[in-house]
């Protein structure tokens, strides 16, 4: 076992343990920011795989765009509730 | 009581997907498998269609296939035409949101959430640094990873960052529309042009050039820039829609 494996070990633990949080947070907003950390998570996981262009693709679509456009839907469903 | 039958569940499906591939010939071990006569080993080598000899980066000329990118000799020369028809699913997807968002009088959706100065003046600074790695990342798709497709989000976030940073700001979805088109028809029309000056539809009618250089690879770079073009316009036209509403 090489230090790399631990590395690739902690990375695959650390996955499973946000994912699950991202499931079963009470806020919403939380889990949209665990799920764009299992993103950031899964870019690293990518690099150690020797597959960077997944890797490029993940860290734009996961943790960029995606994180952003659920926390504006956030943002706009919070206020048409408020009116209501 | 739920979460732990839950957990139950999930560690017996664990167990039965690791029985199953332990002793499964179509999973050998690692190290086990031999490669050499596997179909991505004749991709590596460029020698799908004959043996061309050693693949030296830097040197080797007149290649099948010319990027030095071997995902991208696949994506978008070996099998080209199905990167057509997945260009043509992210279209299709964009045109159901703007069927079903889009309307002819659109304003800016009504946030609980005013950027300050700033907000506004940093996120100009940075839009620039984004737009342009996603242009380098789109245009060397065919030397280093990314591609069109990464490339072409890039730029669609970097407009996103100009969205969100600024409740005001609203782009000229049209030249994107204009842009869009544009470059899906360049894209079928290289194809017609291979079919009709070549041999086959989308076949690589440019020189391939030295492996390596960025002007290699002959038809590839700009497909590939047609790629990011046509996803950049289309997913910041999505964005366009996501934010705006109906005005009255």
């Amino acid at each position: 076992m090489t230090l790399i494996n631990f590395v690739e070990i902690g990375i695959s633990v650390l996955l499973i343990l946000l994912a699950f949080l991202a499931i079963n947070s009470k806020t919403l907003i939380k889990s949209v920011m665990f799920l764009s950390s299992l993103s950031m998570l899964a870019v690293i996981g990518f690099v150690l795989l020797k597959a960077p262009d997944v890797a490029v693709t993940e860290a734009v679509i996961g943790s960029g765009l995606v994180t952003s456009l659920f926390v504006f839907t956030l943002l706009a469903v919070r206020k048409v509730g408020k009116k209501a | 009581m739920k979460n732990f039958l839950a957990l139950l569940l999930t560690l017996f499906l664990g167990y039965m997907i690791m029985t199953s591939l332990a002793a499964n010939d179509l999973f050998p071990d690692q190290g086990a498998a031999d490669v050499t006569t596997r179909v991505s080993q004749k991709y590596i080598d460029r020698s799908v269609n004959g043996d061309v000899g050693e693949v030296i980066f830097g040197q080797a000329t007149n290649l099948e296939s010319g990027p030095a990118n071997i995902v991208t000799a696949i994506v978008a020369d070996y099998r080209s035409f199905d990167t057509l028809g997945e260009v043509t699913v992210l279209f299709v997807s964009s045109l159901g949101v703007a069927l079903l968002l889009g309307g002819p009088k659109q304003k800016r959706l009504e946030l609980n959430f005013h950027p300050n100065f700033m907000l506004r003046v940093g996120s100009r600074a940075l839009f620039g640094i984004i737009l342009m790695t996603g242009i380098y990342i789109a245009i060397h798709g065919h030397l280093t990873p990314g591609g069109g497709f990464p490339g072409g989000t890039m730029i669609a976030s970097s407009m996103l960052l100009l969205y969100l940073a600024d409740d005001e700001f609203r782009a000229k979805i049209k030249g994107f529309k204009m842009l869009e088109s544009a470059a899906g028809s360049a894209y079928v029309l290289i194809g017609l042009a291979g079919l009709f000056l070549g041999s086959y539809f989308l076949e690589n009618l440019l020189g391939n050039g030295i492996l390596g250089d960025l002007l290699s690879a002959g038809m590839i770079p700009i497909i590939y820039v047609l790629i990011g073009l046509k996803v950049g316009s289309e997913i910041s036209g999505v964005i366009d829609n996501f934010l705006t509403e109906e005005g009255v």
